[in-house]
């Protein structure tokens, strides 16, 4: 099983596409995940995902077999979803899963609702290097070594990166009279 | 507590309470998405795609020599003929 795993990852690299679809039947779920939570809208996550899987076939020469597909696969997936997050508008950046959880019944529901509305909005404006790490680090939990190896940074930068979004995020809100 | 720590727990209250504003927000998804469809046909089309648009590209090269021929041939039109007989 090894030796199939490494023919095929050796026959992708001299852009053999058998191989490149056998990656792509293993990876496209693994790799779709992954961009769905930085985009979270699953119609422009399908397409990124092609996009992502296009830019690695046209990149094959440059793959190293030793350091594994999916790390390989899930930065340029990174930077395909970034691509798309800056060539979008941010008014249209509320995320479309927003509706799928109910307003938490504290305090009026409308009012919270609104907050919510308004602070996805105003993420939606920040930088989109702000917002993927954001989303990546606070929003999924992920551990910052996990995001900062699909971004191809350091971890110390994802930190950086973290606190700026929060700090803009915070400052757009109480602009508008929100103070979380 | 000095007004250094004092200062630093504000600051630590006030990014939690951001963090949770923007989970609120913004729910957390999950690794267990999948694609409603095999996403392998709409790769296929797409590398078709791009290899017949790689196939009917005139390289820029070609299209430079083109405008160049062009351009001689406007400024000296008796040399059409020579052109043509060394084609």
């Amino acid at each position: 099983m090894q030796e199939d795993g490494s023919s095929v990852l050796d026959g992708f690299r001299h852009g053999d596409v058998d191989a490149f679809e056998t990656l792509f039947r293993l990876h496209q779920r693994a790799v779709y995940g992954w961009v769905v939570r930085i985009v979270r809208d699953c119609s422009a996550a399908e397409d990124i995902t092609v996009e992502a899987f296009w830019r690695i076939y046209r990149a094959h020469a440059r793959f190293d077999p030793n350091r594994g597909f999916e790390p390989w696969a899930r930065r340029i997936a990174t930077h395909a979803a970034l691509d798309w997050l800056r060539s979008r508008k941010p008014e249209s950046c509320v995320p479309e899963m927003l509706e799928t959880v109910a307003a938490p019944c504290r305090c009026d529901a409308a009012v919270v609702e609104e907050i919510r509305r308004k602070t996805a909005l105003a993420f939606g404006r920040l930088p989109a290097k702000l917002r993927v790490a954001a989303t990546l680090a606070v929003v999924e939990e992920l551990p910052h070594k996990e995001v900062a190896e699909a971004l191809g940074i350091t971890v110390a930068a994802v930190k950086l990166r973290v606190f700026r979004a929060l700090r803009l995020l915070r400052k757009e809100l109480q602009e508008q009279g929100i103070t979380p | 507590m000095t007004g250094r720590d004092q200062g630093s727990e504000i600051r630590d209250q006030e990014t939690e309470g951001m963090k949770q504003l923007l989970r609120e927000a913004l729910p957390p998804l999950g690794r267990d998405r999948e694609p409603d469809r095999d996403l392998w046909p709409a790769m296929l089309q797409r590398m078709d795609e791009q290899s017949s648009r790689a196939a009917a590209s005139v390289p820029w090269f070609d299209w430079a020599l083109a405008g160049g021929l062009v351009a001689f041939v406007s400024i000296a039109p008796r040399t059409i003929p020579v052109i043509l007989y060394y084609l």
